[in-house]
């Protein structure tokens, strides 16, 4: 009799079972089958112009620039750039810096110049020729370049405006996608005719500055 | 008071539509700055792409995105795309690796980027030269406006350095460009405008002098790659001398200038 009941029970217990398995094995499988379907999502048409570009570069910069025979002082400039390519850019750039008297004015005691304040504005062309990474640390990465630069721009010193040749080379640091810290060393040449006799003039700049991409 | 009260009902009105007007065009200048919410998704179809860390071939490839994974593309940078990964993963796409995926129209990726059929037909167009005014060197930016491609209009500000004075020039110009389509491009141009003579500091018994001039030229435009031009021209000026304006005295100023150098069109 006991053993009748328990038969019983175990058929009673497997068809449970089976029935359940049955029952649930088709809404398993439509689970799973759902999830398999991608869920159809909006997605945009790619237009170019809606991807933003950042080719643009704008920045500040100062440091010290030395005008030959008239000291080293503080230049403060702004410029602007377009990158052409990974490895071109052109680059516009103003600066001003101030002057000290000369040795022979000092000597003399009679002023050369007036106007002490000397100015240049030049338009360059950069080439990114060491383009690589900078690690701080075992954390921090930033992408940077090494590039040479190179053009020609006036400058006004002594009421004169003189051609000016540049050329120099830099580092630029992104600290993100959109913010660069740039070290630049440049050398302005060009000839000064102050006392009547022309001369060409080497002056060497050194500068810091910050940019960003837009 | 009664008389006040349109008045104030009307500046109602038109402040409310200004902030109303404001409000949509931040909305748009927003939008522009600082990129839609909705991303810009594209398929990969090879059998992966390549993210690097940087915007640039040298940098190293770290991530891989494989076939049929969907990539948001964040921003371009020269021939460079930073996208996003499913996995979150951010790095920097080729141009030629880009358009080897699919748009969700199931077409590839267009870059379409400046041309020589745009270089044919611009409406703007930006550059600089540099070159030799009659001994002096000279420097210029110049904007040109495009009525039609074979006619065009260019506004210059040039600067030239002699050995004893400088002198700031500007001129407006039209140009004709027999054929637009063609990569060598030459054109002819007439021009009017003015120069100031500034004589250096040393030199006392000169004084400043702002003359009219005249000029015609012709030259050649280069379609390069992308949007750039390499530009070389020849031009013929005749400055009318004002410090002998007296009647009978023909003491023009002729000068032949060369000048070279690059422009972008838009």
């Amino acid at each position: 009799m006991e053993s009748r009941i328990r038969v019983l029970f175990l058929k009673a217990a497997a068809t449970l079972a089976l029935v359940t398995s049955v029952g649930i094995a088709p809404l398993v499988l439509a689970e799973t089958s759902e999830q398999v379907v991608r869920p159809e999502i909006e997605r945009r048409e790619v237009h170019e112009a809606d991807i933003d570009t950042e080719d643009f570069e704008v920045g500040i910069f100062g440091g010290l620039m030395n005008v030959e025979d008239f000291g080293t002082n503080p230049v403060y400039g702004a410029r602007a750039a377009y990158h052409v390519s990974e490895y071109i850019f052109v680059e516009g750039a103003y600066a001003r810096t101030s002057t000290e008297e000369s040795s022979a004015e000092r000597l003399s005691g009679f002023q050369i110049v007036s106007d002490r304040d000397l100015d240049y504005y030049n338009l360059s062309f950069g080439f990114n020729i060491l383009p690589g990474e900078s690690f701080i640390g075992s954390k921090w990465a930033f992408t940077s370049d090494f590039y040479v630069i190179g053009g020609a721009g006036s400058t006004s010193f002594g009421g004169n405006d003189e051609f000016t040749w540049n050329a120099g080379f830099g580092y630029r640091l992104l600290v993100n996608d959109w913010l660069a810290l740039r070290v630049d060393a440049r050398d302005h040449v060009f000839n000064v005719d102050l006392l009547g006799e022309s001369k060409t003039n080497h002056n060497l700049e050194f500068t810091g500055g910050l940019s960003i991409f837009f | 008071m009664t008389s006040n009260a349109p008045l104030l009902q009307y500046t109602l009105l038109v402040l409310f539509c200004m902030t109303f007007a404001a409000r949509n065009a931040s909305a748009g200048l927003f939008d522009k700055l600082f990129g839609d919410e909705q991303p810009i998704e594209v398929r990969v179809v090879d059998p992966y792409i390549e993210l690097h860390t940087g915007a640039g071939e040298g940098y190293p490839v770290f991530h891989v995105v494989e076939k049929d994974a969907w990539i948001e593309i964040l921003k371009r940078k020269t021939d460079w795309f930073k996208v996003r990964a499913t996995s979150g993963k951010e790095g920097w796409v080729s141009r030629e690796q880009l358009e080897r995926t699919l748009t969700p129209a199931n077409e590839y990726t267009d870059i379409a980027d400046a041309t020589k059929k745009q270089f044919a037909s611009h409406r703007l167009e930006l550059g600089a030269m540099g070159g030799d005014f009659e001994g002096g060197e000279v420097m210029t930016i110049y904007g040109g406006f495009f009525f039609t491609p074979n006619l065009s209009t260019e506004i210059s500000a040039s600067k030239i350095f002699f050995k004893s004075s400088d002198a700031n020039m500007a001129d407006a110009s039209l140009l004709i460009h027999p054929y637009p389509s063609w990569r060598f491009s030459p054109f002819f141009t007439i021009g009017t405008g003015v120069i100031k003579n500034e004589p250096k500091s040393t030199l006392v018994q000169e004084k400043d002098q702002t003359d009219q001039l005249a000029h015609v030229g012709v030259g050649l435009r280069v379609y390069l790659a992308r949007r750039f031009i390499f530009r070389a021209q020849y031009k013929h000026y005749v400055i009318f001398e004002s410090a002998d304006d007296k009647p009978g005295n023909d003491n023009n100023q002729e000068i032949d200038e060369w000048k070279a150098g690059f422009a972008f069109f838009f």
